[in-house]
Formats: structure tokens, sequence, C-alpha cells
């Protein structure tokens, strides 16, 4: 039980802490002390609500009223929302205390954390200061292994976002079905692969973020109007009789040993506690997921990106010269390299003489993966494999690898994306300090049941 | 399809980008490999298939016609830096 007359006094040291934590590791872009102290005071006169007390921290693409939100971008350099995302709506309103905006790459763009925008710092792993924290929600992921204070996180996945840094640092990360959370108030790369999701240390922990923030929302035409579960009675159920299918693909070439022994470990222990596993086959999702989904994550990213253009919010400059010589000169000032690579990539692939071969063509191998996920699904609780196929690599080897070698990490966490599963990443084990995580997945709207298996593992 | 200079150049222009020759010197290699692993979907029979917009069915979201409380004005140009008697104020829309 919370003690709430002390609450003013226990921010104020949580704050403290964060920014030491800040000083060696930048998980935070921005620590928002004053709105954490004017929320402590309002909870220590009325102390209510299912997050009552527990420090909250976003991620920096998620708007936070009055709170510098730029999705790790120079582009959005001195943009402050005048409106909350839906997401942060609804856990203020359960009590939550928003401690600041977590380090990110810029838009989400990255599997590591490291293609920051500029003039921002990368966080690093809280196990091994050379390695990478993952991402791209990499500061949500790295506070919440080293919080000693309640704390939840709100991080964002488009194809494997939450995922991945969650294995890298040994914490939980719950990506819901897509449009299960309001993405109001997301500061959008790929509208319809989009997903806020919680980052816990516990399953129970991540399964409250997500029955609070869950829901639909007018404000969000893709939010689906479906009832939301008592996820937190999902935790701690038996797992007896649950039917659990190995993606047969997801092992063998190409993942690490070790990662691969933790994680038949981490399937074993599902087996002892009375899971029924067999092995499925994902085939054609395995062969072509990464280029349907980079092809359509890179499309959509490039349309979005169009509005930053130095005129209504953000970065700006001088008025001068024409519409166009005007927007290349901020857009180009400001995007990162990664943006760029990603805007041009993708407004190629959607031109005049290309989109068909393209973008039509990976909207069309989509519906195929997402037939195939929906086959296996049947008479199948969840899939399972390894998060990432390597454990959290060093800085130095990340800058070793082509762009295309580093979309290829994303192997295991870009097909639930595509396919808007619900998946959630839970740490399997360790290899020496390095955690190791290992993914479930579920049909469309069947979080429960990563829940309840997700508890048998932590 | 030729991936060279003048095509990333065209394609950038496209995008409201300006790219310098050393990021097109470190883009050209890449854009060439990137694409050349993206053609691997070249092979797949899509015949009769139809595209995915959205991995999950949604319905049209219709909302009775009737006014709603939304952004007041001063909150839409609160984080512009160019406005002027309540307007966004842009570049010049003609000329060089």
């Amino acid at each position: 039980m919370i003690d709430f007359s002390e609450i003013v006094e226990r921010t104020h040291k949580v704050i403290e802490r964060i920014k030491r934590i800040n000083e060696s590791h930048h998980y935070f872009n921005y620590i928002s002390e004053d709105l954490a102290i004017t929320q402590a005071e309002k909870l220590k006169r009325n102390p209510h609500g299912k997050l009552a007390g527990i420090y909250v921290s976003v991620k920096d693409n998620i708007c936070v009223k009055g709170i510098p939100s730029q999705a790790g971008s120079a582009i959005l350099d001195g943009y402050r929302p005048v409106f909350n995302a839906t997401a942060v709506q609804r856990a203020i309103d359960e009590g939550a205390i928003i401690i600041g905006k977590t380090s990110q790459d810029e838009f989400g763009f990255g599997t590591f954390s490291t293609n920051t925008g500029k003039g921002f710092r990368h966080p690093v792993n809280p196990f091994d200061h050379e390695r990478a924290a993952g991402g791209s929600s990499g500061g949500s992921a790295g506070i919440t292994a080293l919080a000693d204070f309640p704390h939840i996180s709100l991080g964002e996945s488009t194809g494997g976002s939450i995922a991945a840094p969650a294995s890298f640092c040994g914490v939980v990360g719950l990506t819901p079905t897509y449009g299960r959370i309001s993405r109001y108030g997301l500061i959008d790369y790929a509208s319809s692969l989009d997903k806020i999701g919680p980052m816990a240390k516990t399953v129970e922990e991540a399964a409250l973020m997500l029955e609070v923030v869950s829901g639909h929302d007018m404000k969000d035409s893709t939010s689906i109007d479906a009832p939301v579960d008592d996820y937190v009675s999902y935790a701690g159920k038996s797992i007896s009789g649950m039917k659990v299918g190995i993606i047969k693909e997801a092992f063998g070439k190409g993942v690490s040993p070790e990662v691969e022994d933790a994680v038949r470990a981490g399937i074993s222990r599902l087996s002892d506690a009375g899971a029924q596993i067999s092995e499925i086959s994902l085939p054609f999702t395995s062969r072509h997921c990464l280029s349907s989904y980079y092809i359509l994550a890179m499309c959509e990213a490039s349309t979005n990106l169009a509005k930053f253009c130095g005129m209504r919010y953000g970065a700006h400059a001088p008025l001068e010269g024409n519409f166009n010589s005007y927007f290349s000169k901020v857009r180009s000032e400001n995007l990162g390299e990664e943006a760029k690579r990603r805007i041009i990539l993708g407004t190629f692939a959607r031109m005049s003489g290309f989109r068909d071969a393209y973008y039509m063509k990976a909207m069309k191998v989509r519906t195929l993966i997402i037939n195939e996920y929906k086959k296996a699904l049947q008479g199948i609780d969840a899939l399972v494999c390894p998060t990432m196929p390597i454990l959290p690599p060093k800085f130095s080897e990340i800058g070793k690898l082509s762009p295309l070698q580093n979309y290829m990490m994303d192997i295991m966490t870009v097909g639930p994306n595509l396919a808007g599963l619900p998946h959630i990443s839970v740490a399997a084990g360790r290899v020496g300090k390095l955690p190791v995580g290992m993914m479930l997945v579920a049909d469309h709207l069947e979080e429960k049941k990563l829940i309840t298996l997700g508890s048998v593992l932590q | 399809m030729k991936v060279d200079r003048e095509m990333i150049k065209h394609v950038a222009e496209v995008a409201r980008l300006r790219l310098t020759e050393k990021e097109i010197e470190i883009f050209l290699p890449q854009m060439k490999e990137i694409l050349s692993a993206f053609s691997e979907l070249d092979s797949i029979d899509v015949e009769g298939v139809k595209p995915s917009f959205q991995p999950f069915q949604l319905k049209n979201a219709m909302r009775d016609d009737v006014a709603h409380e939304s952004l007041s004005h001063e909150d839409a140009l609160a984080n512009s830096k160019s406005t002027k008697d309540g307007y966004f104020k842009g570049p010049s829309a003609g000329g060089a």
C-alpha cells in the first residue's frame, strides 16, 4: 500500500534519481520535473486511480501537454503539444505521475536507438555501456530496467520497437493488437503499423497499464470498438492445456546459439507448467515479411513526414525563398540520415511507374502474411520464437552494419507487427549479464493469453 | 530501373530534401542494395489477392454531424514562430 502523505517528497527523490541515471545512460530526452511534482501534490490531496503513485515515462513520440515532445527529432525542436495523447490522458486520469519523455531512434527509425536525431544522445544498455539498449523505444526499456521505484513506461512499436528493446534490456514489452490503444497524439511513423504499448518490469504491471489505456477512442478512427478485458486478472492463471507453437523458421540459421539455448529453456518452462508444445511452420512470412514490412513502413513514413515543413510547429528558419526552397532547407537541415534515407526510399516506392511493383505488391503480400498467421493460430493459443536473433550488440559492431543488414535484425518482430497481432517479449534468461528475450504472438485481441503465458516465464 | 545519382536527386527533390554530394555518395550503394533485396517480392504470385491497407478489419467510423469543441484558434497557432493577424505566415508562393 502506497503512503500518499509523503508522495511529493518521494517524487523529488525519483526525479533526482532519474537525473543521475540519465547522465550516464541517456534514457530521457526531457525530464518533466514540474509536471511530476504538480501531479504528486494533487495525489497527496486526493489519492485515487489504478495507477495512483506509479511513475510513468513516455516515449518521446507520444504527446504530453506542455512538455517537449519531439519523437527524438530536431525538426520538432521546441514543439510543446497543446493536448495529451489519449493514452497519456487515460494514465493521468488514473493517477499516473509523468516523469519524462524517453529517448528513441528519430521517429522510430531503428532497431538499436542509435539513429537518434541531430543533437540527441543515444541510450546505452543498462548492463553494458558499450552495448545498445535496442530500439526504437530504447529509453523506455532502459529506465524500466533500472527503475528502483514503482514505474511503467509507454512505448511504441511500428515493426518491433517495443519487443526489441524489451529483449535487450531484460524487461517486459507488450505490443497490443493494432487499434487496441488509441493512436491519438502519437507522432506517426507508419499509420497502419504504429501501436502504443506498455513496458514494465513485470507482466502484471504491463497488464495494468494495458487495461488503463486500451479501448475505443472517437479521436482515432482506427481504434477498435471492442470491450477491454480485465487484463490483470489473467496474470498467474494456469497455462495447463494451453497450446503453444514453436515457429520452425525462427531457429537455426542466423540465430545466435546462446539465444536459441535460452529461448529453448524458456519453452521448457512453459512445457513444465502444462502447456502443450508443437512446431508450426511459417514459410511465407519468414521469407517475405522484411521486404513487405520495410516497403510499407517507408512509404507511409515518407507521406507522414511531409507535414514537417518549418511553418506550424517545430524547427523554423527565416522566411526566405519560395515554398519549395524554404521547406527543403528546413527539412534538409533538421532531419537525420536514416530519416532522409527512408523518405527517399518511400517516395521512390510510391512514384508513378513503381507504385504497383513496390507499394501495392507489398500490401498484397501483407494479406498473404496475415492469412498465414491466422491459419497457424487456429487451434493454437500462441506462437513462440526468440525476440531478437542476437544478444545486445556493441555500438562498434552496429556501426559496421549496412542499412540493409540493420533492417534484417528485425526478422522476428516485423511479422506480427505487419499482421497487427499482439505480442509480448519476456526475459527468457541471461547469457552472462546480458538478457535474452523470448516472444509470444497471439491472435487479434487475445492479449490476455499473452499475459497468462508471459506471467509463467518471469 | 536504374538507380543512379540523377534518380536519387530527382526523388529527393520530389520529397523536398536537398542532399549534399556526400549524402548522395553514401545513399547510392545503400539504395541499390536495399531495392535489390526488396525485389524478391517480384517472384510472388498475388493474382486475385486484395491489398491490406490495415491489418485488422475496421468498420467505417462515422459520427453524427454535430459540431464539437475542438482546437482553439490560439492553441492551433501556439507552436508557430511565424504567424500574422491570427494566421500562419508562410514563405512566398511564387518566385525562385
